[in-house]
């Protein structure tokens, strides 16, 4: 029998400290979905999610209700894109269009996959998918895409950062009366993993069966407090073990959640993802987790280490908890969607730099970074380049997700609303890299050994 | 199958009173009680069993929700199994 503290403690983290299961993911494989005719195929990837998904929101909010858990987002993920388009040919758009009517019509806040897979190269589909991004996110509202171009096994193809440098600011291009919003829903891979819950970058890879649970959990505002409560002169040690003990608990209400929702939906369940995220509610920060530890400002000399341990501790807790762990599991770093890092930003305390050196250490990467609009492509490209070499030779994902403010001016700032929160412009390096970029080709796997 | 009831807000005259008879409206049974009043305040804990509930437990939630709600109390109601699995290994 557990006692009244241990009660008051769960409805506290949930009350007062935004403990949430941020979202329960369905991932549903369009393989069987594939066919020359890209109506047919539209109708028939139509016809798969909303049968597989239509209780989806209903299963979630009736686990909510049992057990007193917030979960905020219903989401799917499905085969990438870009391998329907690869068969049955014609306007992707069509299937962009398709998924987002499933997606409001059975109710969910978002949809991933609409994707392309091109670490080593393009197949067919592949760049037919990746020029029709822009206008695939500016014509939906729910549609999220991710590209995936390297790996630790494979290197990094150049020629797939450098367009993907080109659709990003054309993302934002044409959402630029919105906000550019666009672009905050569209993700670069290196390192992409098949089995993710969260957004922007969830895909449900091929490696996958043909359903499936994943859960993503929450819980900064939670670590948050537990290191708040140790005393001020803990060693670093006892803090670290502090996290764990909160990701512990944090993870297995996760795992109760996807347990239960995979019974309810008769689809199996996959993994629980361990990834601290944060939200731009006021206590659900990560930044305010380093900040706890004893930091100035996110931002200052010590971030990384913090983050770092952070990181490690988060997982060490939360692996203990479930019985099957996978998608990005790390600290997400999302400058607008983590109400520290905005503040930190906005004080110039914390730079893209900055924000590199510690997507070293954590999940997942330059992650919902407002850039300033005049910002070239190439600049653009290389900063993908950039990030994708630090996840290339780390053998860890990393990501990209900036979103250029066009037509602002730099003391401005970009507003999205809810989970995706507002960001300042942050300052970016205007130096052109014009020519590494235009090289196109691939930069060459990595060594694994002689690692220094 | 368990729950756990907590409550807490200003204590007046027939809270556990008015939570107890709510539960037996709806058969669920009471295995333990803690309650207390400190400054005022008035905090409870019961146990339930939901085995015969003649109800679903999610409208059974939202009914103490709403009395709740109209007594000025903050009344939650979970299933056992989140208090079970976050605290014991």
């Amino acid at each position: 029998m557990y006692n009244n503290r241990e009660i008051m403690e769960t409805i506290k983290m949930i009350e007062e400290q935004n403990l949430d299961v941020r979202t329960i993911t369905m991932g549903i494989s369009l393989i069987d979905c594939m066919d020359t005719d890209i109506y047919k195929s539209c109708e028939k990837v139509y016809n798969k999610i909303y049968n597989h998904a239509k209780d989806l929101v209903k299963t979630g909010d009736f686990i909510s209700k049992k057990y007193g858990i917030p979960i905020i987002n219903k989401r799917v993920s499905v085969t990438p894109i870009a391998m329907l388009v690869g068969v049955s040919g014609g306007d992707p758009v069509l299937y962009a269009k398709t998924l987002d009517k499933v997606a409001s019509d059975i109710g969910i806040d978002f949809i991933g996959g609409y994707t392309a897979l091109v670490g080593k190269g393009f197949a067919p589909g592949d760049l037919e998918l990746i020029n029709s991004i822009p206008e695939a996110l500016a014509t939906t509202t729910k549609l999220c895409s991710s590209v995936n171009i390297g790996s630790t096994r494979a290197g990094i193809n150049l020629d797939a950062v450098k367009l993907m440098g080109q659709k990003v600011r054309e993302a934002a291009e044409l959402t630029k009366d919105f906000e550019c919003i666009g672009a905050s829903k569209l993700v670069v891979f290196c390192n992409a993993v098949e089995d993710n819950p969260f957004m922007a970058g969830a895909f449900h890879g091929v490696g996958e069966a043909d359903t499936v649970i994943n859960v993503g959990v929450s819980g900064p505002g939670v670590v948050r407090a537990a290191i708040a409560n140790a005393p001020k002169d803990a060693s670093i040690a006892e803090i670290a073990e502090t996290i764990k003990k909160t990701a512990f608990k944090v993870t297995r209400m996760g795992q109760l959640v996807g347990v239960e929702a995979s019974k309810m939906l008769n689809k199996p369940f996959g993994i629980v993802d361990l990834s601290l995220a944060p939200t731009p509610a006021v206590g659900d920060s990560v930044a305010h987790i380093l900040e706890e530890i004893g930091l100035e400002q996110c931002g200052s000399c010590g971030t990384t280490a913090c983050l770092a341990m952070l990181n490690d501790a988060v997982k060490k807790g939360g692996v203990m908890a479930s019985s099957r762990v996978g998608g990005l599991s790390g600290a997400f770093i999302p400058v607008s969607e983590d109400a520290g890092m905005i503040a930190a930003a906005e004080a110039g305390s914390l730079t893209i730099e900055k924000l590199e050196a510690m997507t070293a250490v954590c999940s997942v990467g330059l992650d919902m970074i407002v850039i300033p609009g005049d910002t070239t492509a190439e600049v653009i490209s290389a900063l993908i380049a950039d990030e994708a070499a630090i996840g290339m030779i780390n053998n860890k994902t990393t990501a990209v997700r900036v979103i250029p403010a066009i037509g602002k001016k730099d003391n401005e700032s970009l507003n999205f609303g809810g989970l995706l929160g507002y960001g300042p412009i942050m300052p970016i390096s205007k130096l052109k890299p014009n020519t590494f970029i235009n090289r196109g080709g691939q930069i060459p796997a990595p060594l694994n050994s002689l690692k220094n | 199958m368990n729950a756990v009831l907590s409550v807490v807000g200003k204590d007046t005259v027939g809270i556990l009173a008015s939570v107890a008879s709510k539960c037996s409206e709806y058969k669920a049974n009471v295995i333990d009680v803690s309650q207390t009043v400190i400054n005022k305040y008035f905090a409870m804990f019961m146990f339930i069993n939901i085995d015969n509930l003649t109800i679903e437990f999610n409208d059974f939630v939202d009914e103490l929700i709403a009395l709740g709600k109209a007594k000025g109390l903050e009344i939650h109601v979970m299933h056992e199994d989140i208090f079970n699995l976050m605290h014991k290994i």
